[in-house]
C-alpha cells in the first residue's frame, strides 16, 4: 500500500485457475489485478476441450463472457506471457517489455504436455494435445492420414485417440508403456474391460510397449519399439503426462520440487511470503494436481488469505467419473485399497463390457472407494456415501448391483446430510441447491447455474443436481413439469388433457389457444402425435406438422429415397401376396428386405412413385404397415400350436387378432408386441412392449419391455388370463401410456419413470386404482372403430396424391441427384 | 436504385403448389430451391433445397417452425433435425453451414422467386 490505494495482485497465466482467482478476488473487491497470458484467448474450458471437434467453436468454450473484463476493471494482457520476475524489486516483466510492480504474484502457470526426449519428436506430423492451437493443428494435418497413434494410455490419450477417431482417421492406435490402461485410475481387471470395449468401437491397442523412435524423412512414417517391432502411422499424438510450468519460478530462484512444480505450503505461498502458485503448477503436500476442481479450491484458499482469512489446503479428493468414446470409466476415494485393509465386493459382466468394484471397512460399516468402468451411473451416490461416511445398508452389493427387491434403504439422494459437498468444482453443497429450488425457485439446471454456480465446472454432478432438484419438488409435493419446447408451456400430458377437454382438432388451434410463435420440430409432431391419438384422424388431414415420415407416410432413407413397408400381420403371408410384393419390388427397382418384425421392407422408392407403388399393394390386399409412425409396428408371433409340437395354443392367430386391433394407433413412441405359443419363447415376446406367452391354464402378459440401444426384459403384469381380458388389459394399459408417457419414450422408459413402478402399474391396470378402466377402454374401442388406411385414402383422392412429387413445378420429373449403387444383385443408397 | 445487383424474377409455382405452413422444392434454371409458406403470418421464404450437412435434396421435406423469442422463422431438416435460419440462412444447430436464401414475391396465385445477376 505504498504507492495505490489498493493492493496490486499481478496474475501470470490466464487459463483456467487464473481465471477462477480472478473472478474470485474481483468478488471480494479492494484489489488492483493485472493479469497476463501467453496464449492468444482468453481463458477456455480446457476440461471440454474435445468438444472442440464436435463442433463447438472457441468462443462457446470461453470462460468469461465477451466484455467481462472490462466490466470488471481487470487488466488484461493476452499474448504477452511474463518473462523474468525481479523478487528484489517485485516487478515482473513481460516479453512485450512491460514492467509491473505488484504487491502480490500469483502464478497460474499450469502445465504443458510432457514430450520424451525420443529421436524424431520434431518430425512433422507429431502433436501434442493441451491448447486450441494443439487441436487446430490435429484437425489441419488429420485428413491427409490414414492411421494415427496416441503415445500414453492414460485419460488425456484416450481422450485424444477418441478425438482422432472422430476426425474419421481409419486406423488409430493407443500405445501404452505400463500394461494397463489408465494405470493411475483403474485397477487391472477394470482395464482388461475397458480394453475390450475399446477394441470393438475400433481402437487398436498397444500395451507394455516402450517407444524407442520417430522414424520418418520430414514427416512421421513410422515408430519403433523397445521389442524390435514397428508401426506405420502417419501422425501421432503424444499424450505421455504433464509438466508443471516452473520455468519463470525456477529463473527467479524459488523452490522447486526435484520433478518439477513450485512447492508451496498449505497457504500456497511459495518460498518468497509474495508469491503464491496455484492450479497445475504447484507442488502441494508433495502432490500435482491434474485435475481442475482441486486448482478451483486453491484458487479460493488464496482469495481467502488475500482479504484476512486463515484457510487452508487440506489435500484433494482424485476421484473422477469420465466419458471415455462412449464407456463410463469413474473411480473414487480409495480406488486401490486391498485385503486384508479392507473387504472388495466385484461384479464383472464381460458380455455388457462392464467392471464394479467397491472397497469396504473390513467391520463392513463404510465405504473406502472403487472402481467403476462400463457403467458409472452409481458414481455420484457412492462418491457421497465415501465422502459422508455413510452408513452402508446391510446388503453393500446392492449399491453396484442395484436391489433386488424393494428399495434400498437410505440410497437416494434426499438421505444425504444438508453438508454433502455435490458440486466439489464451485464447492455447492446440498442445502444450498435444496434452498435454490424453494427460495428461489430454481428448477431446472439453467436456473440451477445461476443461482448456485453448481454444475459450471466440469459437469460431472449434473445428474445429480438434476435429482436433487426433482427430489426437492416432490418431497415439498409440487409437480415436476416437463415442458414440451419453447413454443408451449406445458407437459406433453397436459397438452393431452387440453385437447382432449377443448375439443381442439387441428395444430393451429392448439398453437392459438396454448402456445406462442409459430411452433417447431419439436411441438408439431407432439400435438400430431397427441391429436392423432385423440381424434384418430388421419394424419393426411395435417401434413406438414408431421414428421417428414408421417408426412410422406414412408421412411426417408439416404439419399432421399423412401421404404415402403406394408403390414404382414403376425409375420403370416399367402404365397399370392408374396409374388404381388416380388413383382411390385421388379417393377420400381427396389431393395427387399425381411425386417426383424417378420415383414418385407421395399427400399428405394422414388416420392413420386409411392402412390401407384401403395395403389398396386393395396389392389393385391395389403394396407399401411405404419413402419414411419410412432404407432404399432409389429406383433411378431411364432407358429405356436398350428404347427409346433410343443405349442400349447394358436400364438398365429392370437397375434394377428392383436396386431389388427391396435394397427394405425398413434403412441408417444412406436409400439411392438410379440405372442409365443409357449415358454420357449421363439417370438421373444419379452422384448417387446407387450408380450404373450402361452401357458397351459392360458396367457401370461408382460409389458415394458425394450430391444433397441437399451435392452430391457418385459415384466410380467397378468398370469393364466384367457384372451379377453389379455385384450382388456392390454387397452388400458396402451391407453394409460399414450396419455401419460412423455414424447419419443418407449413403454420400458415410461416405466423406469413412475413412481412405484410395476405394482403401481399393475394396480392401475388390472384393479382400476384410478377409476379410469371403463373410459380408457371405450376411447381403445373408438380408435379401433375409426381406423382405415392412411395409403388407402392417398391412393384414392387426387389433391392428396399431386403431394408426392419432388418438384412442383415438374411433377413427373425425379431429383436427378438420387441415385443407387449396385450390392449382392440388388440396389443400395448412394453413401453420403 | 441498387446498381450492382439485379434481381431477376422468376415464375416458380403457384400459391397452392406449396401446403400451408409448409415447404415445396422446385427446379429452378437446374438449381433446386425450397419454398416455405407460413400461412399463419403471410410469409414466404425460399433457399437453397441442398442439406449441407450431408449433401441431402430434402429441406424442402423439412418442418418450418420459428425460433426464439422474435420468432425467427426457420427449417429443421428431416435426416438428422440440423435447424436453419430462414432470414439468414445461417445453421442455428450451433454449426458452420450456410444456406443460400432467395426473396420471394407473391403476384395474385403465383409465386416467384428472386435470382441475383
Ligand atoms: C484434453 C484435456 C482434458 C482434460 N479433462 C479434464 C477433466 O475431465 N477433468 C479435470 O478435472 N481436468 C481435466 N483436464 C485438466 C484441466 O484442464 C487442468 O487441470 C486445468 O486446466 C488446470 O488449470 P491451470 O489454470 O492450472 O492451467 P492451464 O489451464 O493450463 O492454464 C495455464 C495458463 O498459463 C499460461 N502461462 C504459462 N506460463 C505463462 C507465463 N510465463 N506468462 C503468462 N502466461 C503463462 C499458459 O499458456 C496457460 O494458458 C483436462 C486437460 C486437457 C488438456
Ligand atoms: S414358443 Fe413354443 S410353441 Fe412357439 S415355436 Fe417355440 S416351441 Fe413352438
Ligand atoms: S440398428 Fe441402426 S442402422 Fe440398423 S436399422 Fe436401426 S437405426 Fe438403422
Ligand atoms: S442431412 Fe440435413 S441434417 Fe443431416
Amino acid at each position: 500500500m505504498k504507492y495505490t490505494a489498493k493492493p496490486v495482485v499481478v496474475v501470470v497465466g490466464n487459463g483456467m485457475v487464473g481465471h477462477r482467482f480472478c473472478t474470485r478476488l474481483k468478488a471480494a473487491g479492494g484489489f488492483r489485478i493485472i493479469l497476463f497470458g501467453e496464449e492468444p484467448r482468453p481463458a477456455y474450458d480446457r476440461v471440454h476441450l474435445s468438444e472442440y471437434f464436435n463442433g463447438k467453436s472457441a468462443a462457446d468454450l470461453s470462460l468469461p463472457m465477451t466484455g467481462w473484463f472490462e466490466d470488471e476493471e481487470i487488466a488484461l494482457h493476452l499474448g504477452d506471457p511474463i518473462r523474468e520476475i525481479d523478487r528484489e524489486r517485485q516487478l515482473v516483466h513481460s516479453s512485450k517489455g512491460l514492467s509491473i510492480r505488484y504487491d502480490y504474484l500469483i502464478l497460474a502457470t499450469g502445465s504443458s504436455a510432457f514430450v520424451p526426449d525420443l529421436p524424431g519428436v520434431e518430425k512433422e506430423g507429431v502433436f501434442v494435445y493441451r491448447t486450441i492451437e494443439d487441436l487446430e493443428k490435429i484437425k489441419a494435418y488429420a485428413p491427409r492420414a490414414m492411421s494415427g497413434a496416441v503415445m500414453g494410455g492414460g485419460l488425456l490419450g484416450l481422450e485424444a485417440a477418441k478425438a482422432l477417431l472422430d476426425l474419421g482417421i481409419p486406423q488409430t492406435h493407443v500405445i501404452e508403456f505400463a500394461s494397463r490402461l489408465m494405470p493411475r485410475q483403474i485397477d487391472s481387471a477394470g482395464s482388461h474391460t475397458l480394453e475390450s470395449s475399446l477394441k470393438q468401437l475400433g481402437l487398436q491397442l498397444h500395451l507394455n510397449k516402450s517407444t524407442l523412435a520417430i522414424e520418418g524423412r520430414d514427416r512421421i512414417e513410422s515408430l519403433q519399439f523397445a521389442d524390435d517391432s514397428r508401426l506405420a502411422v502417419d501422425m501421432l499424438v503424444i499424450s505421455a503426462g504433464i509438466r508443471p510450468r516452473d520455468e519463470l519460478a525456477r529463473l527467479a530462484g524459488l523452490t522447486v520440487g526435484t520433478r518439477g512444480g513450485i512447492l508451496v505450503n498449505e497457504r500456497l505461498q511459495t518460498s518468497d511470503r509474495h508469491i503464491y502458485a496455484i492450479g497445475e503448477c504447484a507442488l502441494v503436500h508433495g502432490n500435482i494436481y491434474g485435475l481442475v476442481a482441486p486448482g478451483y479450491e486453491m484458487a479460493d484458499v488464496v482469495v481467502n488469505n488475500l482479504t484476512g482469512g486463515n484457510k487452508t489446503f487440506p489435500g484433494f479428493d482424485m476421484s473422477t467419473k469420465l466419458k471415455l468414446i462412449g464407456q463410463d470409466v469413474a473411480s473414487f476415494g480409495e480406488p486401490f485399497a486391498a485385503e486384508p485393509d479392507c473387504r472388495t465386493i466385484v461384479f464383472e459382466d464381460r458380455h455388457k463390457g462392464v467392471y464394479k468394484r467397491i472397497n469396504i471397512s473390513p467391520d463392513g460399516k463404510y465405504l473406502l472407494g472403487g472402481v467403476l468402468v462400463g457403467d458409472a451411473s452409481a458414481y455420484n451416490i457412492l462418491l457421497q456415501t465415501v465422502n459422508n461416511r455413510l452408513v452402508l445398508p446391510p446388503n453393500p452389493e446392492d449399491l453396484i448391483l442395484g436391489s433386488r427387491g424393494g428399495a434400498v434403504e437410505g440410497a437416494g439422494v434426499m438421505s444425504l446430510p444438508d453438508e454433502a459437498l455435490i458440486c466439489s468444482c464451485e464447492s455447492v453443497t446440498k442445502a444450498a441447491i435444496c434452498s435454490a429450488v424453494m427460495e428461489k425457485e430454481a428448477t431446472t439446471i439453467d436456473a440451477m447455474k445461476k443461482c448456485t454456480r453448481a454444475g459450471t465446472g466440469c459437469g460431472g454432478c449434473i445428474p445429480l443436481v438434476k435429482d436433487l432438484i426433482s427430489s426437492t419438488l416432490s418431497a415439498n409435493g409440487q409437480y415436476v413439469r416437463n415442458v414440451v419446447c419453447e413454443h408451449f408451456n406445458h407437459s406433453r400430458q397436459e397438452l393431452f388433457d387440453l385437447v382432449k377437454l377443448h375439443n381442439v382438432r387441428t395444430y393451429d388451434e392448439a398453437l392459438t389457444q396454448w402456445g406462442k410463435g409459430d411452433g417447431c420440430e419439436v411441438c408439431k409432431p407432439v400435438l400430431a402425435s397427441i391429436l392423432a391419438s385423440c381424434w384418430n384422424e388421419t394424419i393426411v388431414r395435417q401434413a406438414t406438422i408431421q414428421d417428414s415420415n408421417d408426412r410422406y407416410l414412408a421412411n426417408i432413407q439416404k439419399g432421399g429415397s423412401y421404404s415402403v413397408v406394408p403390414r404382414i400381420p403376425g409375420g403370416e403371408i399367402t404365397p399370392e401376396k408374396l409374388i404381388v410384393l416380388g413383382k411390385v419390388a421388379k417393377k420400381y427397382n427396389l431393395y427387399t428386405k425381411i425386417t426383424g418384425g417378420q415383414r418385407i421392407d421395399l427400399f428405394g422408392a422414388h416420392v413420386g412413385d409411392l402412390p401407384a407403388i401403395w395403389e398396386e399393394l393395396i389392389e393385391a390386399g395389403f394396407e399401411s404397415g405404419h413402419a414411419y409412425g410412432k404407432a404399432l409396428r409389429t406383433v411378431k408371433s411364432c407358429v405356436g400350436s398350428t404347427w409346433c409340437r410343443f405349442g400349447l395354443h394358436d400364438s398365429v392367430s392370437f397375434a394377428i387378432g392383436i396386431e389388427e386391433r391396435y394397427r394405425g394407433i398413434r403412441a408417444p413412441h412406436k409400439l411392438k408386441g410379440g405372442v409365443s405359443g409357449c415358454i420357449r419363447e421363439c417370438a421373444e415376446a419379452q422384448s417387446k412392449d407387450f408380450g404373450i406367452i402361452a401357458t397351459e391354464k392360458g396367457w401370461n402378459l408382460y409389458v415394458c419391455g425394450n430391444g433397441g440401444s437399451k435392452p430391457q426384459h418385459a415384466q410380467l403384469l397378468a398370469v393364466d388370463i384367457d384372451k379377453e381380458t389379455c385384450i382388456k388389459y392390454l387397452d388400458r394399459f396402451l391407453m394409460f401410456y399414450i396419455r401419460t408417457a412423455d414424447p419419443l419414450s418407449r413403454t420400458a422408459t415410461w416405466l423406469n419413470k413412475m413412481d412405484g413402478g410395476m405394482s403401481y402399474l399393475k394396480n392401475v391396470v388390472i384393479n382400476d386404482s384410478l377409476g379410469m378402466a371403463a373410459q380408457w377402454e371405450q376411447e381403445m374401442q373408438a380408435l379401433v372403430d375409426s381406423y382405415t388406411c392412411e395409403w388407402k385414402e392417398v391412393v384414392n383422392n387426387p389433391e392428396l396424391r399431386k403431394r408426392f412429387v419432388h418438384f412442383v413445378n415438374a411433377p413427373r420429373k425425379k431429383d436427378p441427384g438420387l441415385e443407387f449403387a449396385e450390392l449382392r444383385g440388388q440396389v443400395k443408397a448412394q453413401e453420403w | 436504385m441498387n446498381t450492382l445487383t439485379t434481381i431477376h424474377w422468376q415464375l416458380a409455382c403457384r400459391v397452392d403448389d406449396v401446403p400451408q405452413d409448409g415447404g415445396a422444392c422446385v427446379l429452378l434454371g437446374g438449381e433446386q430451391i425450397a419454398i416455405y409458406r407460413f400461412t399463419r403470418r403471410d410469409q414466404w421464404f425460399a433457399t437453397q433445397n441442398l442439406c449441407p450437412h450431408k449433401q441431402q435434396m430434402a429441406l424442402s421435406r423439412g418442418m418450418i417452425g420459428s425460433h426464439g423469442e422474435a420468432c425467427e422463422p426457420k427449417v429443421a431438416c428431416p435426416f438428422h433435425k440440423k435447424t436453419f435460419s430462414l432470414l439468414t440462412g445461417e445453421c442455428l444447430s450451433g454449426e458452420d453451414y450456410q444456406l443460400q436464401t432467395y426473396p420471394v414475391k407473391i403476384k395474385g396465385d403465383r409465386v416467384y422467386i428472386g435470382i441475383s445477376a
